[in-house]
Formats: C-alpha cells, sequence, structure tokens
C-alpha cells in the first residue's frame, strides 16, 4: 500500500469518476457522496504523507518508477520532495472541501462531479509528475474539465469566460510542449526525466543565438527554452500581462471551481518555474529573475492590488487579491535567499487557504442575495454575524495580520527580497498597504454600516459551509503561530534549489 | 526481386480480389432485390482483400509487374490505410439517409473502385502507372461527389472538383513529360541513377517538381489547390466526403513520399535524405506548409457548416502533416504516417457523428447541434468533443500524439519557425474546433430541435473510434511500431 501511495493519490478521484458515471443521474445525493467517498482516501493519504515525509531530506521520497513508452524513455515516474509536498497536502484537502461546496450545484450534477474528479487527478497529477512528458500530460488533462466547469456551470458570460481560459492555457501549453522538445533532443540520451535533464543542466547552451532578436539580447539556447516555459507558467500564476484571463474566469465560474482556480491551479505556475526552470535551466534564471519574477511579481504585487482596489464585484475584487499575492511568490523566489524561497512556497499553500476562504465565503453570500454588488449590500455584521467573524478571519490573514498565516510568509518574502533588491521590496510592502485599503473599504461596505433592509432575512451561514470553511481557518491560525509545521517541510529541498542558482548569479 | 506479369500475380492477390468484388458486385446487383445486400457483399469483399493484403507482410519485398508496381512494406500500410477507410466508409454508409436514395450498386462499386485506384497510387513506381493511378481515383471521386441526384449543391461540387483536378493533373502530367525528356525514363530507380549524379539544370527540374506537386497537392489538398475542397466537402454525400477527407489525403501523401523520397532523393547513413543539391523544392513545401496550416484554420474559424469546416480543419492538417516532409529524414515521414492514422480515427469519427445527426435532423449547420448533449444524443456529443479536441492536438488524446512527433520531427531538426507557427496554428484551431463543443454542450436546445438517436451499426462504430482515439493517446507504442515498421521502400 504504501509503495504506491501517490499513485493512489492521483488516481482515486479518477475511479471516483467511473463510479459516477455508472452512477444514475437523477440520484443527485448518492453523486455527492460517492465524490465525496473518493476524495477523502488521498486527503488520508496526505495525512499519512505528511506523518511520514522526512523533512530532512533534501531529495525525492516516495519514488515510484515504471517504463511507459520504453522506445522514447517516457516513463510514469512521480514522487514529491521539499518543493511539491506542501501543494500535494493542499490538493487533497481543498479538493476534498470543494465537494462539499458543491453540494449547491443541481444542474447535470452526474456531469459536474465526474468532470471534477477528472480535474482532481489532472491537479495531483501535475505536482507529483517527475517525468516532463507525463507533467505535460496531467497539465493539459485539467484543461477540458476547467473548460466545460467554467462553460456549462458557470455565470451569464460563461462562455465567453471559459473560451478564454481555454486558449490563453493551451497557449502557454503548447509553447511548453516546444520548450519540453528542445529539452528532450539536447539531453543525452534523449530523456523526459526530470532528474536527469536536470544532471545534465550545464550542457544546455548559454552562447546567444545567431537570430534576432536574441543576438541582440545575448539570449542562448537556455533562455529561449527558460522564456518559453516561463509564459507557459505565467500565464497560469498569472503574472501581468497575462492576467487577464483570471478576473473573467473567476468570475463566472462556480464557488468551488474558484476556489481550485484560485488555490490550487495558480500554483501550478510557480511550481513549474521552481520544479523546472530554476533546476533545469540555472544559468538562465539566474540572468532573468530579477527582470521576469522580480520586477514583474513587484508590478504584480501593486497592478493587482490598484485592480482590486477599484472593483465594485466582489469576486473580482477576491480575483484580483490573487494576482497582487501571486505577486509576493515571484518576489520572494527570486530573491534567491533561503527566507525569501521558503517564503515564497509557504505563501503558495497559504494563498490556497486564504483566497480559498474568501472565494467560499463570496460563494455563501451570493447563495443567499444572488448578487455580488460591493455597494449592494451593508450591515451584514449585524444579520449574519458568525459568517462574519469566519469572513474577517480570511479577509484579515489575507491582509498580512500578524498572528494569521499571511502574514508570516509575506514577511519571509520581504526579508528574503529585502537583500536583494531593496527597491522592489519597498515597493512590494506598499503593496500591504494597498491590500489592506482595499480589503477595509470592502469590509466596510459589505459589512459595517446601517442593515441594509432588502437583505435582513438572510439566512446565517449553514452547517454545511461552515464545514468547508473551518478545517481552512485552523490551518490559517495554525500557520500564523506555528509556521514550521509547514515550514519544516519545504526548507531542505528549497535550500538545495537555491545552492544550484546562486553560482550563477552575477 | 524483379518479376514478369505472371509470377507477379501471387503477390497481387489484394487487387485481384478487389477487382473481382467489384464485377461481382455489377452483377449482384442486377439480381438481388434488397439492394442492401450489395453493401454487405461489397463489405465482405473489403475485408477479404484487407486479409490478403495482411498475409503479404511475409512476402519478399520486391518490383511486380515489370517495375510498374513496387511491394513493399510502405505500399502495404497505405493498402491497408485506403481498405480501413473503405470498411468504415460503407459501414458508415449503411445507415446513412443519403445512400439509401441512391442506386446502392454504383455506388459501391465506385467506392471500391476508388479504393483500388489507392491500393496503385501508393505502389507505383513509374511516372505512367502513378498517373493512371492518381486518374482512376480522381475519375471516381468526381462521380462520387456529384452522386446525390437532384441536388445542385452536389453537382456543382462535382464540377468544380473536375475542373480543379483536370487543371491540376494536367499541370501534373506535364512536369511528368519534363522528367522523362530529361532522363529518358519513366521508372522511379532509372530516373534515380540519372539524377544521382547531378549535371541536369537545376532551374528545369524545380519547375518541373512544381509542376508535379500540382498534381499531388490538389489530392492532398495544400494551398493554393486547396479551392475545391470546402465545396466538394460539403456538396458530396457525408460518409463520401469522410472517405475523402481520410483516403484520398492518404493516397496523396504516399505518392508524394514515393516520388520525393526514393525517386528522386538518396537517403544518408543516418536516416535522412539527401535531396538533389540545388533544386530547392523541400523550403518551397516549408513554406506551403505554413500557409496550408495558416489559410485552413483562419478560414475555418468562420464557418457555420460543420463539413465545410472539418474541410477547411482538413486542409490544415495537410499542412501539419506536410511538416514531416521538410524535415527530409524518416524520423519525420514516420512521423507523417503515425499523423495519418490518427487522423483517420478521429476525421471517421468526427464526420460519423456529422451522419449520424444528418441521418436525424438533416442538418449539417453549426446551429443544428445546439444542445445536441440534452437531446438524447449525450454519447455522440461527448464522442465528437473527443474527436475535435484530439484534432486540436489535446493530449490525452490521439491527436497530440500525432502532433507531438510532428513538432518533435520538426525541432530536432531545429525547424523552430515552423513548429512555432504549428503550435500557434494548434491554438487557433481550438477557437472553431471548441465553438462546436460549446454548441453541443452549451447551448440550450430550442424546442423545435428533434431528438437524435443513433442506430446500433453508428454506436459501434463509434464506440470503437472513440476508444481507439483514447487509447492511442495513452499508449501508442505499438501504433509507433508499425509506422516504423511501415516505413521501408523497396528502392533495389
Amino acid at each position: 500500500m504504501t509503495d504506491h501511495v501517490l499513485t493512489y493519490m492521483t488516481f482515486f478521484p479518477l475511479a471516483g469518476m467511473l463510479v459516477v458515471l455508472l452512477l444514475p443521474g437523477d440520484r443527485h445525493d448518492l453523486i455527492r457522496w460517492t465524490s465525496a467517498l473518493f476524495t477523502l482516501p488521498p486527503l488520508l493519504l496526505a495525512v499519512w504523507l505528511y506523518a511520514n515525509f522526512d523533512p530532512a531530506k533534501p531529495g525525492l521520497q516516495f519514488i515510484e518508477k515504471a517504463p511507459w513508452i520504453p522506445a522514447y524513455n517516457i516513463e510514469y515516474f512521480v514522487a514529491v520532495d521539499g518543493i511539491s509536498i506542501s501543494m500535494v497536502l493542499l490538493t487533497a484537502l481543498l479538493c476534498f472541501l470543494c465537494i462539499f461546496a458543491s453540494w449547491g450545484i443541481d444542474k447535470a450534477v452526474k456531469g459536474y462531479y465526474a468532470l471534477f474528479l477528472l480535474l482532481d487527478t489532472g491537479m495531483m497529477g501535475v505536482f507529483v509528475a517527475l517525468d516532463f512528458f507525463l507533467f505535460y500530460i496531467f497539465w493539459e488533462l485539467m484543461l477540458l474539465p476547467m473548460y466545460f466547469l467554467i462553460g456549462i456551470w458557470g455565470g451569464p458570460r460563461r462562455e465567453y469566460a471559459a473560451i478564454k481560459f481555454f486558449l490563453y492555457t493551451l497557449f502557454g501549453s503548447v509553447l511548453m510542449l516546444l520548450a519540453i522538445l528542445a529539452l528532450y533532443f539536447s539531453s543525452e540520451p534523449n530523456t523526459f526525466d526530470m532528474t536527469r535533464l536536470i544532471a545534465q543542466s550545464h550542457k544546455y547552451g548559454t552562447a546567444a543565438l545567431p537570430i534576432w532578436p536574441f543576438d541582440r539580447l545575448g539570449w542562448g539556447f537556455q533562455h529561449v527554452v527558460w522564456m518559453a516555459l516561463f509564459i507557459g507558467f505565467a500565464i497560469k500564476i498569472p503574472a501581468f500581462p497575462f492576467h487577464t484571463w483570471l478576473p473573467d474566469a473567476h468570475v463566472e465560474a462556480p464557488t468551488a471551481i474558484s476556489v481550485i482556480l484560485a488555490g490550487i491551479l495558480l500554483k501550478m505556475g510557480t511550481y513549474g518555474i521552481l520544479r523546472i526552470n530554476y533546476p533545469m535551466l540555472p544559468v538562465a534564471t539566474a540572468e532573468l529573475a530579477y527582470y521576469f519574477l522580480a520586477a514583474l511579481g513587484t508590478w504584480n504585487i501593486i497592478y493587482g492590488a490598484l485592480c482590486a482596489m477599484a472593483q465594485r464585484d466582489f469576486k473580482k475584487l477576491v480575483a484580483y487579491s490573487s494576482v497582487s499575492h501571486m505577486g509576493y511568490v515571484m518576489l520572494g523566489m527570486a530573491s534567491f535567499t533561503s527566507q525569501g524561497i521558503n517564503g515564497a512556497v509557504l505563501q503558495m499553500f497559504n494563498h490556497g487557504t486564504i483566497t480559498g476562504m474568501m472565494f467560499l465565503l463570496v460563494g455563501v453570500i451570493y447563495d443567499r442575495a444572488h448578487h455580488r454588488e460591493l455597494d449592494g449590500f451593508g450591515g451584514l455584521a449585524g444579520i449574519m454575524p458568525l459568517y462574519t467573524g469566519v469572513s474577517a478571519l480570511a479577509f484579515f490573514a489575507s491582509m498580512g495580520l500578524p498572528g494569521l498565516s499571511g502574514f508570516i510568509s509575506e514577511v519571509l518574502v520581504l526579508l528574503g527580497a529585502w537583500q536583494k533588491y531593496p527597491i522592489l521590496t519597498v515597493l512590494g510592502a506598499s503593496g500591504v498597504v494597498l491590500t489592506a485599503g482595499y480589503f477595509l473599504w470592502m469590509i466596510q461596505r459589505v459589512y459595517l454600516g446601517p442593515v441594509n433592509e432588502k437583505y435582513k432575512t438572510l439566512a446565517e451561514i449553514n452547517g454545511r459551509e461552515l464545514f468547508t470553511l473551518v478545517p481552512l481557518g485552523i490551518l490559517v491560525i495554525l500557520l500564523g503561530v506555528y509556521p514550521a509545521a509547514v515550514l519544516d517541510l519545504l526548507r531542505a529541498s528549497l535550500d538545495e534549489l537555491n545552492r544550484t542558482i546562486i553560482p550563477h548569479l552575477s | 526481386m524483379d518479376l514478369n506479369n505472371l509470377d507477379s500475380l501471387q503477390f497481387f492477390y489484394p487487387e485481384i480480389v478487389l477487382t473481382g468484388v467489384i464485377l461481382f458486385l455489377i452483377l449482384v446487383d442486377l439480381v438481388v432485390v434488397d439492394k442492401r445486400w450489395v453493401g454487405y457483399f461489397a463489405f465482405a469483399g473489403c475485408l477479404l482483400s484487407l486479409w490478403a493484403t495482411l498475409r503479404l507482410y511475409v512476402a519478399p519485398e520486391g518490383w511486380l509487374f515489370h517495375r510498374m508496381i513496387v511491394l513493399d512494406n510502405f505500399s502495404l500500410f497505405f493498402k491497408v490505410v485506403s481498405l480501413v477507410a473503405a470498411l468504415s466508409v460503407m459501414w458508415i454508409s449503411f445507415s446513412s439517409r443519403e445512400v439509401r436514395s441512391v442506386h446502392q450498386g454504383e455506388y459501391y462499386t465506385i467506392l471500391l473502385t476508388s479504393a483500388l485506384g489507392m491500393f496503385f497510387m501508393a505502389s507505383s513506381t513509374n511516372l505512367l502507372m502513378a498517373y493512371l493511378s492518381l486518374e482512376l481515383v480522381s475519375l471516381t471521386s468526381y462521380i462520387l461527389t456529384g452522386f446525390l441526384p437532384r441536388n445542385r449543391r452536389s453537382s456543382e461540387a462535382a464540377l468544380k472538383y473536375l475542373i480543379y483536378g483536370g487543371v491540376a493533373s494536367g499541370t501534373m502530367i506535364y512536369g511528368m513529360s519534363w522528367v522523362f525528356g530529361m532522363t529518358g525514363s519513366l521508372d522511379y530507380a532509372r530516373i534515380n541513377e540519372v539524377l544521382a549524379p547531378g549535371g541536369m539544370n537545376h532551374l528545369t527540374l524545380f519547375i518541373a517538381f512544381l509542376f508535379i506537386l500540382a498534381g499531388f497537392g490538389y489530392k492532398i489538398v495544400f494551398v493554393p489547390f486547396h479551392m475545391w475542397s470546402p465545396d466538394v466537402y460539403q456538396g458530396a454525400p457525408t460518409p463520401i466526403t469522410a472517405f475523402l477527407s481520410v483516403g484520398s489525403n492518404a493516397a496523396g501523401v504516399a505518392i508524394l513520399i514515393r516520388f520525393f523520397f526514393p525517386a528522386v532523393s538518396r537517403l544518408g547513413d543516418e536516416g535522412n535524405w539527401l535531396f538533389l543539391t540545388g533544386v530547392e523544392w523541400p523550403h518551397f513545401l516549408l513554406y506551403v506548409s505554413m500557409v496550408t496550416m495558416t489559410v485552413g484554420n483562419l478560414c475555418a474559424l468562420n464557418q457555420q457548416n460543420v463539413k465545410r469546416l472539418l474541410a477547411y480543419s482538413g486542409i490544415a492538417h495537410a499542412g501539419y502533416i506536410l511538416m514531416g516532409l521538410v524535415v527530409l529524414n524518416n524520423e519525420g515521414l514516420k512521423a507523417m504516417l503515425l499523423y495519418i492514422i490518427v487522423y483517420l480515427i478521429m476525421n471517421l469519427g468526427a464526420f460519423l457523428v456529422v451522419v449520424i445527426v444528418a441521418n436525424a435532423t438533416g442538418r449539417e449547420d453549426i446551429e443544428g447541434y445546439r444542445g445536441l448533449a440534452r437531446r438524447g444524443a449525450a454519447i455522440p456529443a461527448v464522442c465528437m468533443a473527443i474527436f475535435l479536441f484530439s484534432l486540436t492536438g489535446l493530449p490525452p488524446l490521439a491527436g497530440f500524439v500525432g502532433k507531438f512527433f510532428l513538432f518533435a520531427a520538426a525541432i530536432r531538426e531545429e525547424f523552430y519557425y515552423l513548429a512555432v507557427v504549428a503550435i500557434i496554428n494548434s491554438v487557433i484551431s481550438l477557437y472553431y474546433y471548441a465553438r462546436v463543443v460549446k454548441t453541443m454542450f452549451l447551448d440550450e436546445p430550442s424546442p423545435a430541435d428533434q431528438q437524435v438517436l443513433m442506430t446500433p451499426k453508428d454506436s459501434a462504430l463509434l464506440g470503437v473510434l472513440s476508444s481507439l482515439t483514447v487509447v492511442f493517446g495513452l499508449y501508442w507504442g505499438p501504433l509507433v511500431h508499425y509506422t516504423n515498421e511501415s516505413l521501408r521502400f523497396f528502392m533495389k
């Protein structure tokens, strides 16, 4: 059993999909509970994984390898290390909770849960795959269910949002495919095995290519491949200027899918950069990180925050806050300091839990009021005190209030970045103020002030909704006071990763 | 081996069986009352021919009929492809409403004759033979296109096809006459011997090759010889459209590869082909490939008719297939063969769904697919989505594997611009494929839209094609092995 723990975690939901497809379509509750049943084992296995993961070891653990297409050296190769473990845990948790967050869906329930479980497999696969080809398959596998989940169960402009998401992501991933092929043919013997590609990282040329514009920029093979991969990942993060799909997709997607999008899919961008760009193309990383990660990340922080401030739609505000918060991740990982990179990965985890909570909270109010206009509410604190309390926890965590998890990761990122890019850090830190600005303004408009007569009878948050929020809330508080619970898992691998880049920094 | 007429016959069973069945069908059509039997006999004949073809895999390679045609794995591959295409198309025809209205005897006879022509296209090693086989396929295609009686669109398409085809094959035979004039031979092997030392006028050869390309290009449907395809695809009975899109396209690729590789190029040590120095047809094809895929995809964006949309998507796919040619090595050719199999499966599948919908509703426009998933046709809709996303090239579907190998071949030989153009095209193509998917799943059906039901025959084939699309997307080892084995030319 324990030899194949990652395989079970990845493919349990897929088995669940097959079972769900066999169930009669009108037995909605049966389908829901079956789906929950098939996402529970990955969560339990994740807990087991957490307990058995050796944090002192920087290398891969729980390795599974099997030949898949031997003629092309394609393998089924999965494993976890410090870079991916936190994401695996987050995926298992959020997927389980989102099954319950989707309870209110009553249109084509069978299709929804089948696609959701397929999505779950795709996401888990991306985080555990160590074979480039396998990684790509899982990466693309997520697109199809996501397209339908937004396109069928989304809001009024769902078709536009779905195809926009699909086109953007496909564009990024085909660029990535070219990069994968370029790396494959540069390796000797040709391989898709990431560990072997990393071992040969010194072979990928850095001398400027004789083609315009690369000769002017001084970019070699490594830089071009880096850029192709980066664009693919940047679209997922989403880094400016590739972020425009995100507000649309988030606003139109059903609540649970927004949670998955913000909580897990966005992390794949930064995860991919850490997993692939960093160790495989260290020279290019060292040379390009300043512009494309640090500077762009800072711009993301400020731009996202300013956009969030201007929103009138509750969900759009949270969506733009994601753009802003993912900027911290980029800034932190570009610093190549222990604090910075650990902070960045911790921020990925924390953003997953906090934004997950925020989207769930928006979903709760939307289910009752059927709109998300920030100016259309007022005085919710008087009507729904419990809801307001949970909301406050999430929003203050996102703002970076000390004692809650967001604070720790942002401080670590800024501490790390300060050592390398003081000016960018100052600018990035100003994002904290802007964040406080838009969240406090939003809290004032929605929760405080005079009670809006129209919503006097809104029902308090119910047990099922609390059930999805409480585990995340506990994590937010827990990691705010004891961040080592996650940080310890990461440190060995991430410091090792830093060491591969630092010699190349000029 | 180089056999005379009588000795050749023992390696000629697939063609003999097919010819026999064609003649038999004409007789059967006269006697049987229930015309459905004509189709079943044709189907059985094809199966018999397929069996005979597969048996030839153990036979020695060599020339037949005084070097007119050749028996090698490459020709067998395309024979299998044509037969599989013909078999599937006949299967689709059994339940097609359009086909039921036409004369069954002629329909199946001509269909089989077309398949026979494709056999010769794949195996001819003589310019004359190549021309004749191409004409055989063309003539039968014209008739099949215009097969719908009292249908203006069908007649118009046939006429257009005939005129384009006439011009293209005239140009081609003119080019062939130049080659004959320069080399004094029609035989591919002799042409190769004469051309190999060089010394021919480069420009003359280049122009001759261009003329010949016109004839091949119109079969494969690449720009600028693509104008006929949307009209023909739309006008022809849908099963025939399916047959043209996979069968005639594949046969065109076969004749093109056979002429431009074993006949006029030389095989290097590492599986790379050295074309005649100075004659830059691969460069020319590089641009043709890029333009073809771009034109195909851009034109497809705004189509309202599914058959027209698939016609333009077919043009784009011809562009992708050409990628394998311009890299000038065996890896590229293998990728082309692989793509042909994959394209055969997914495109037949897509056309099958078009037939199913047309049988139930008589509609071929995208609007007719509105809310298909909720009109009793959830399974065809899901299968159509699988085929269309496979045509886009999304994993884990077979189309991805096909594209993957084509891109890999291009990247390996450092044709980066070609690869970039191809991936941008893949993204563009997603838009129009997804539009069909959107109409089927995301749009609500209006109360006036009929239910769409399928016959057991259709569902069986649909099941086979869609599961192959998924299975080959996940495990394509055997497929690659087969195409690797198929890339064996008999040259001397």
